[in-house]
């Protein structure tokens, strides 16, 4: 029985070993290698922090990451502002089968590709596209509207990727707000807004911090949604890992620039959750 | 002087079902009322209508003789205390209590000052800082009430606030809860389907069956005058018996039941002519047990039966008896004197009870 | 290092830790071949299947993304490749992802002596050749003539009557055509770090003052013809195929060769270091410049090919659209890219950072 016990725990813990170590832990540490080798000559290469420095040096690299941090932080925040009213629909005040309908209406677009969602919002937006060729029709507007290729642009994609990582922990956290505690805040007359401030949202802080964390994080990995609807200006910093990567035959200076942001992006992580009081592990409980 | 709530032809329809019909009650202050009924009777909802969660389909809803109908939940000066407390869990037990103060927009030190008195009269000094989820079954209730009364309400409303606590805390909280309606002087309304918790503690009880009230009245009243077959069935536990009225004198009756049993009983005013078909009830409690016949020469009803089954239950214990006669089985109580001791199945016993104890009522009557 | 290299692509991408399962799984008789789009046509592979018995999985990609997933894998994971002949010496020096051409094996009658031995000449490391060549093609300018008339070459996209109407990608023959356009000569310097260096800050200076003239920097072909199709886009930097392309659909649109001069390139066949099924991939070189096959593939690409004779089998159409755009003195006039020396793609790389960073 004890050996039977065993055997099971053995067999759960080996697939997740060798994920860590396999798909995370070996790569990581490859790249960590590469990311401290500088090349001194054909085929040459020596240990050096001279890609660290590259980074810290170059006031465009500093820029691009600001920039992918200070972006991805507002998508972050209007993807809870839209996602919150959204959940709390779902969660509290739709019933029955429409709850379920809506809830797969927010999962459909995740049936595409992000690639095909992308391009989706690029015929959308662009100069020749609907929504510019409706707002002539309209009146609205005397010409063509480009709105591509700009930030507002941008974030849209941005949102409209990561509105399924905010919407769903959000329903789980406000699904499990008992509906007599909201109704006791009104019965001691408590109104709408600070309802929501005193005890919808503290309720809900462990989905809004999940949720911000893997919105953020997805957002400062994404590569393609800021690219195609970027256009010339889109400046992202996953952008620059990948030229150095393919374009470049750098991998010295993309990997360390990959460990750039995972160290960076885990600080501002670590930071905000310090900043608004929570612990990784309230999240995760 | 004016009730402290007045309920006029309250109705709540949803859909096609009438939850509520037609019900109208009036609760004069500091009392207790309680709303006693099986679950899905409507109790919640007509306590959810007081509160303002719900809108009547019909009637008036009156606090301090002024309609609240159009007033919202929280400016109504009507507090509730849930089922599960509700009790916020993301503040101590401090910030539940001054929740409502902080939002009536009390001074901060006003605020503290009441809390901290609010917590002295339910007994729990210095544990405004303790978090929610610290607090004991008992002291989560009180910490409920004291969330509301610090508000001073009109009428507090309770929905079956004693349904999650284990027995022995339940018995004690009724006692409890009893004493803070006392302290605090203010009128209590309080729903539930424990028909002990209504006994206890209430001034005024309303049974409820199906949307409607079927009697009012103070806790006795209830247990040895019911008005309709329901609230005798309801209200304590009773042997009871289908039969036909053989013979009326004004309210005294005698029946024979449908197995053969001849019972002498009262009509209480109500219309019950030979010949017209009966319900009889008649409480365990009311039947006198003995070893000797002599003993119940007082009763006009006596039988000798043997013991099928001794149900010990402490002070509530029972004996089932089987009659010679009609070969029924009648639950009766076990006097807890000594007297019965050594009492065993298949013993012969004779029982007896008085014909004021046996209520009938027309069959049909609901 | 290899063996680091090999770990790492699980980074890099996805796609190459898939090939890396294939390697074990394939048999030396399937050629896989990582190619461009429409070098490898449907048709052309069925004859070669059904002439030869081998089967070809194709996958396509680019000059980056080629050199990237064999170096990743240090060679392996694929029988032939096609880079252009000015990425093969460079790569080949610093990584050691190709192995030499045995000559012999190949067919030298079927191609274009002078494009053959100038291939050679350019792809030799170490007393070694690596590549030989397949299709050539320039790039220049697209234009819609009837909005874009007054562009006649790189340096005019920055002029204010096509402002806002313009791409051009943010790679390397931009910066190249640009610094012709410019009147500079960057082949010249390509030895020459400091004057490399030099020449390409002008070049950057030019790009970022004609930034706000660009629509967008454009990423793939398809991309390109869906800005000049809609309108979008009336004038862009381009392969000559994609003008031709467009001018069969819109007879306003049409590639011109630029007044500094096209930039030539020429795509070739290598053989990756760790290639399984090399007797595959000469059969597979030789049998696609047979001049009819070499002309079926110039119908698909619509370029043409280092196959000696397979002119006469082009569609005609497509013939009288290559001498529109390159009347005989253009032709002279091609810039032919030389190798690439290792070093210049970061020079050229910090550029395009900055070109894309401004404002």
């Amino acid at each position: 029985m004890r050996e039977g016990t065993r055997i099971g725990f053995i067999l759960l813990v080996t697939p997740l070993l060798l994920w860590l170590t396999l798909l995370i832990v070996i790569p990581h540490i490859d790249m960590l290698l590469i990311s401290l080798r500088e090349r001194v000559g054909v085929g040459e290469y020596q240990f050096s922090a001279a890609n660290y420095l590259t980074f810290l040096q170059e006031p465009l690299y500093l820029w691009t990451f600001l920039r992918t941090a200070v972006m991805s932080v507002t998508a972050t925040l209007i993807t809870l502002l839209v996602a919150f009213p959204v959940a709390y629909y779902i969660a509290k005040m739709a019933k029955g089968r429409v709850k379920s309908l809506l809830f797969l209406l927010c999962l459909v677009p995740f049936w595409v590709s992000e690639l095909v969602r992308t391009f989706g919002w690029m015929i959308l937006l662009r100069e020749t596209g609907i929504v510019s060729s409706l707002l002539q029709y309209l009146g609205l507007v005397d010409g063509p509207v480009e709105m591509l290729y700009n930030d507002a642009a941008i974030m849209t994609g941005l949102v409209y990727t990561s509105m399924l990582f905010m919407v769903v922990p959000l329903i789980t956290t406000l699904g499990s707000l008992d509906d007599a505690v909201i109704e006791a805040g009104y019965d001691l007359g408590g109104s709408g807004p600070s309802i929501l401030r005193e005890i919808i949202i503290p309720h809900a802080m462990p989905g809004i911090v999940s949720g911000c964390i893997v919105v953020f994080m997805l957002s400062l990995g994404n590569y393609l949604t800021p690219t195609m609807l970027g256009g010339k200006d889109s400046l992202w910093f996953t952008e620059l890992i990948y030229s150095q990567f393919i374009v470049r035959f750098n991998w010295e200076l993309g990997a360390a620039f990959g460990f750039v942001l995972l160290f960076l992006s885990s600080f501002i992580v670590w930071a905000m959750l310090r900043l608004t009081g929570q612990t990784l592990e309230k999240t995760m409980g | 002087m004016t009730p402290d709530l007045e309920c006029i032809d309250l109705t709540k329809r949803f859909g096609d079902t009438t939850a509520v019909k037609e019900v109208s009650f009036s609760v004069p202050p500091g009392s207790f009322f309680s709303i006693l009924g099986p679950s899905g009777c409507g109790k919640t909802t007509i306590m959810r209508m007081i509160a303002g969660f719900l809108q009547p389909t019909s009637g008036d809803i009156l606090i301090k003789g002024k309609s609240v109908l159009d007033v919202a939940p929280n400016k109504r000066p009507v507090n509730m205390v849930f089922q599960h407390l509700a009790l916020f869990p993301m503040m101590n037990v401090a910030d539940n209590i001054g929740y409502g103060l902080r939002r009536a927009g009390l001074p901060k030190a006003e605020i503290t000052r009441k809390v901290g008195e609010v917590l002295d009269r339910i007994g729990l000094p210095g544990i405004g800082h303790r978090r929610v989820d610290e607090l004991s079954g008992g002291q989560k209730q009180r910490v409920a009430i004291a969330r509301c009364m610090v508000l001073e309400p009109d009428v507090l409303l309770l929905d079956e606030p004693l349904g999650a606590l284990d027995l022995k805390l339940r018995e004690r909280m009724k006692i409890e809860l009893k004493a803070l309606q006392a302290d605090f002087d203010t009128t209590f309304v309080y729903i539930t389907h424990d028909q002990s918790e209504a006994l206890v503690m209430s001034d005024q009880i309303a049974v409820m069956n199906n949307g409607r009230f079927e009697q009012m009245g103070t806790a006795r009243d209830l247990y040895y005058r019911p008005q309709t077959p329901f609230v005798a069935g309801f209200v304590g536990d009773s042997n009871r018996w289908s039969g036909r009225v053989e013979r009326a004198e004004g309210d005294t009756l005698e029946l024979r039941t449908e197995n053969g049993l001849l019972i002498r009983g009262q009509a209480h005013g109500r219309a019950l002519a030979p010949g017209s078909s009966a319900e009889i009830f008649v409480r365990p409690e009311a039947v006198r047990l003995s070893r000797n016949e002599g003993d119940l020469s007082a009763f006009d009803n006596r039988m000798s039966c043997r013991v099928t089954s001794l149900l010990f239950n402490a002070a509530a214990s029972r004996v089932l008896v089987r009659d010679a006669e009609s070969d029924g089985e009648i639950e009766v109580s076990l006097p807890q004197s000594g007297e019965f001791d050594g009492l065993s199945r298949g013993d012969e016993v004779h029982i007896g009870w008085s014909g004021d104890q046996a209520n009938c009522f027309p069959a049909g009557a609901g | 290092m290899h063996l680091r290299s090999k770990k790492l692509k699980l980074v890099v991408s996805v796609a190459t830790f898939g090939l890396l399962g294939l390697t074990q799984a394939t048999s030396a008789d399937t050629l896989r071949l990582l190619t461009w789009g429409g070098y490898a046509p449907e048709n052309v592979v069925e004859m070669f299947e059904k002439e030869t018995g081998h089967t070809v999985e194709v996958t396509k990609s680019n000059n980056e993304e080629m050199i990237a997933k064999l170096r990743a894998t240090g060679g392996g994971g694929f029988d032939l490749a096609q880079p252009s002949q000015d990425r093969i010496a460079g790569p080949q020096a610093e990584f050691g992802i190709y192995k030499p051409i045995d000559l012999s094996k190949i067919d030298a009658s079927q191609f274009i002596t002078s494009m053959l031995e100038a291939t050679k000449g350019n792809t030799t490391v170490d007393g070694e050749v690596y590549g030989v060549p397949h299709v050539w093609g320039t790039s220049g300018l697209v234009l819609d003539t009837s909005k874009a008339a007054s562009v006649k070459d790189y340096t005019d996209l920055c002029s204010d009557d096509v402002a806002g109407k313009v791409s051009y990608r943010l790679k390397r023959p931009t910066l190249i055509g640009f610094a012709f356009a410019m009147g500079l000569d960057p082949f010249a310097a390509y030895g020459d770090e400091a004057a490399y260096t030099e020449l390409m800050e002008k070049v950057e200076a030019k790009l970022i003052e004609c930034k706000p003239n660009v629509k967008t920097y454009w990423g793939g072909g398809d991309e390109l013809m869906n800005l000049v199709r809609s309108g979008e886009v009336v004038a862009s930097m381009a392969w000559d195929t994609g003008g031709w392309k467009l001018n069969s659909d819109n007879p306003d649109i049409t590639f011109v060769a630029p007044a500094s001069g096209a930039l030539g390139w020429i795509d070739t066949f290598v053989l990756p270091a760790k290639g399984k099924a090399d007797d595959a991939a000469y059969a597979w070189i030789n049998f696609v410049m047979q001049p009819k096959v070499a002309a079926m593939i110039t119908d698909a690409a619509g370029n043409f090919t280092a196959s000696k004779g397979a002119d006469e089998f082009v569609a005609a159409d497509l013939k009288a659209r290559y001498q529109a755009s390159f009347p005989p003195e253009a032709v002279d006039n091609i810039k032919w890219y030389p190798p690439v020396p290792a070093g210049l793609e970061a020079i050229e790389g910090g550029v395009l950072d900055r070109v894309k960073a401004a404002n």
